[in-house]
């Protein structure tokens, strides 16, 4: 029992950071029915530019958050402007091919910076656990993550559906063409978007790498990225809500498959499944999810136009 | 000075040139029918008008030159497009729908103005909340035509309202048009090709053929004219078999002589 609460605890706080990154795929995805596969790099980004700030520099960690945040949102801005924006929004492969260079274009530089040595993350909620109990422990981090998650969803919930730049970006999404007839610059919409997106997904990973058990590397939004794309697949793409619900269904299903591959080393009938492993679960999930519901669990379905 | 002065304009989609050289007039309050058969650059003029592709001549709306401004602007100026097909947000709700009608204006008085519209057509009213992809055709042209007005348009362009649309509410549609028209001083300029309806709302028509205007008058004129109307107006006939949204008036047994020029009804 304290071990299944230890794995519920686990699997919430993880699926809170793939919720949070996932909203970021969600919000690029609202506007253009594009995966930002850069996504998650741009995140790992904004993490080590944190970093710098905090760790490097000693500015407070919120304060280096915040900045952060603002810089990432301006490059991607800049990153909209210059290399998306010239293109077709309609077609989406090359859209699609020029977020998998920014991927890789991201992680190399990254890479050549702070090369591949993890570092200590300073934390961003008090050290120390809310309560103990045997194996199961509640720290202030996850209390922590899972809180801010929530007020995230809460405040893109209001921005998507009660402001004006929300209505601008699902009208974008439904139809480009009558956007630009009822007024809509649909640049100027999309390259928010993305500016907005990119920060959510500093924030995501701030509240990610900031766990007292991880260090920051210029690959370790890449895992993230994988259970993000899953979530927000499972909850419907175009759904706030379904990247929340989403995200934390994956961190669930995550940890339970490490409490499986513990069973299988104790029962010999079963054969021993490594904790490597459970990067299938993403896959298993995005393979149910596009066979049995591609719509996923809150997504908008497609409407035939009459 | 006319409320929209088209000069020489020119445009098409990369190297096909399908305006050439098209000049016509819309006067304040006046509902202008554009005729012309398939392909002659009926929406094409339309498109060009809101700034959707890439147009060289002259559109001086107000006495302001508008070719090259972006839609964005062009919406801001008074100009509102209901686009062929409709274009609504199928997405969205017919609420939003409304509300994104209005993105161009900052006034207090928007929410009122959807509530107008749910009063002038309640069916929209009843389903706010539903997907605008879900209602039928018919209540799918209402939603578009009010959602262009809620930019309060001084000019409102119409690209084949009648398309894809039972002949019965064609009628009525075309009945709210002059409604519209003369309650609120909204000018418009329609493209359409059930000719019949839509003289009978317009004070002046042009048709359109190959790309420039090849014949102008009132409507009055162009539907007492015979050989008008059996060289332009009863193309449809011909075309009968292909387009499903003719216009019933046009008995299909009143087949057109032969027009008196080459007209190229199928380019």
């Amino acid at each position: 029992m304290q071990l299944f609460l230890a794995r519920v605890i686990d699997g919430l706080s993880n699926g809170a950071a793939y919720a949070a990154i996932a909203l970021a795929l969600v919000l690029i995805y609202k506007a253009t029915t594009l995966i930002n596969f850069a996504q998650g790099s741009l995140a790992m980004l904004g993490g080590f530019v944190t970093y710098v700030f905090a760790s490097e520099q000693g500015v407070p960690i919120w304060i280096a958050l915040f900045i952060s945040m603002l810089l990432s949102g301006l490059l991607a801005a800049g990153l909209e402007r210059t290399l998306i924006r010239p293109f077709d929004p309609s077609d989406h492969l090359p859209l699609v091919i020029i977020t998998l260079g920014l991927l890789l274009g991201i992680d190399s530089i990254a890479g050549v910076i702070w090369r591949n040595d993890p570092r200590a993350f300073p934390g961003l909620f008090p050290d120390g656990d809310v309560f103990t109990w045997g194996t199961t422990t509640l720290r202030w981090y996850d209390v922590g993550v899972i809180v801010s998650v929530l007020i995230m969803v809460a405040l893109l919930e209001l921005l998507l559906n009660k402001t004006k730049i929300g209505l601008a970006f699902r009208a974008v999404s439904s139809n480009l063409e009558s956007s630009r007839l009822v007024g809509i610059k649909v640049g100027q919409t999309l390259m928010f978007g993305w500016a907005l997106a990119a920060a959510v997904g500093t924030l995501a990973a701030v509240l990610y790498i900031s766990s007292p058990i991880r260090q920051i590397e210029p690959t370790f939004m890449l895992r993230v990225l994988i259970f993000s794309t899953a979530a927000a697949a499972l909850g419907g793409l175009d759904s706030i809500k379904g990247a929340l619900i989403g995200g934390l269904i994956m961190g669930l299903l995550q940890a339970f498959f490490g409490y499986l591959s513990g069973w299988s080393k104790e029962w010999s009938w079963m054969p021993e499944i490594g904790n490597e492993l459970n990067l299938a679960t993403a896959f298993i999930v995005l393979l149910f999810v596009l066979l049995l519901k591609p719509a996923g669990l809150f997504g908008t379905k497609g409407i035939e136009r009459v | 000075m006319a409320l929209l002065e088209a000069h020489d304009v020119h445009a098409g989609y990369g190297p096909v040139e399908v305006l050439r050289g098209l000049d016509f007039t819309v006067e304040e309050g006046e509902v202008v029918v554009i005729l012309g058969a398939n392909g002659a650059g009926k929406t094409t003029t339309l498109r060009a008008l809101s700034g959707m592709i890439a147009t060289s001549g002259s559109f001086l709306f107000k006495g302001q030159e508008i070719v090259g401004k972006d839609p964005a602007d062009i919406v801001r100026l008074g100009i509102a497009h209901v686009p062929q097909g409709r274009g609504t947000f199928p997405e969205l709700s017919v609420e939003d729908n409304l509300y994104a009608g209005a993105y161009a204006r900052n006034d207090k008085e928007i929410r009122a103005d959807v509530e107008s519209w749910y009063d002038a057509y309640p069916v929209l009213g009843e389903r706010r909340t539903q997907q605008a992809g879900s209602l039928s055709g018919g209540e799918q042209q209402m939603l578009a035509v009010s959602r262009a007005l809620m930019s309060r348009p001084e000019l409102l362009l119409l690209d084949e309202p009648s398309l894809g649309l039972a002949p019965i509410i064609v009628k009525d549609l075309f009945a709210k048009f002059g409604e519209l028209n003369r309650e609120r001083g909204t000018s418009m300029l329609v493209v359409e090709q059930s000719a019949q309806l839509a003289l009978g709302i317009a004070n002046r028509a042009y048709v359109l053929e190959s790309g420039s205007i090849a014949i102008e008058g009132t409507a009055e004129q162009l539907r007492n004219d015979d050989s008008i109307k059996r060289a332009y107006l009863g193309i449809e006939v011909d075309e009968a078999e292909h387009e499903s949204h003719e216009d019933p008036a046009d008995p299909p047994t009143d087949h057109p002589a032969s027009p008196p020029t080459d007209h190229g009804a199928n380019l």
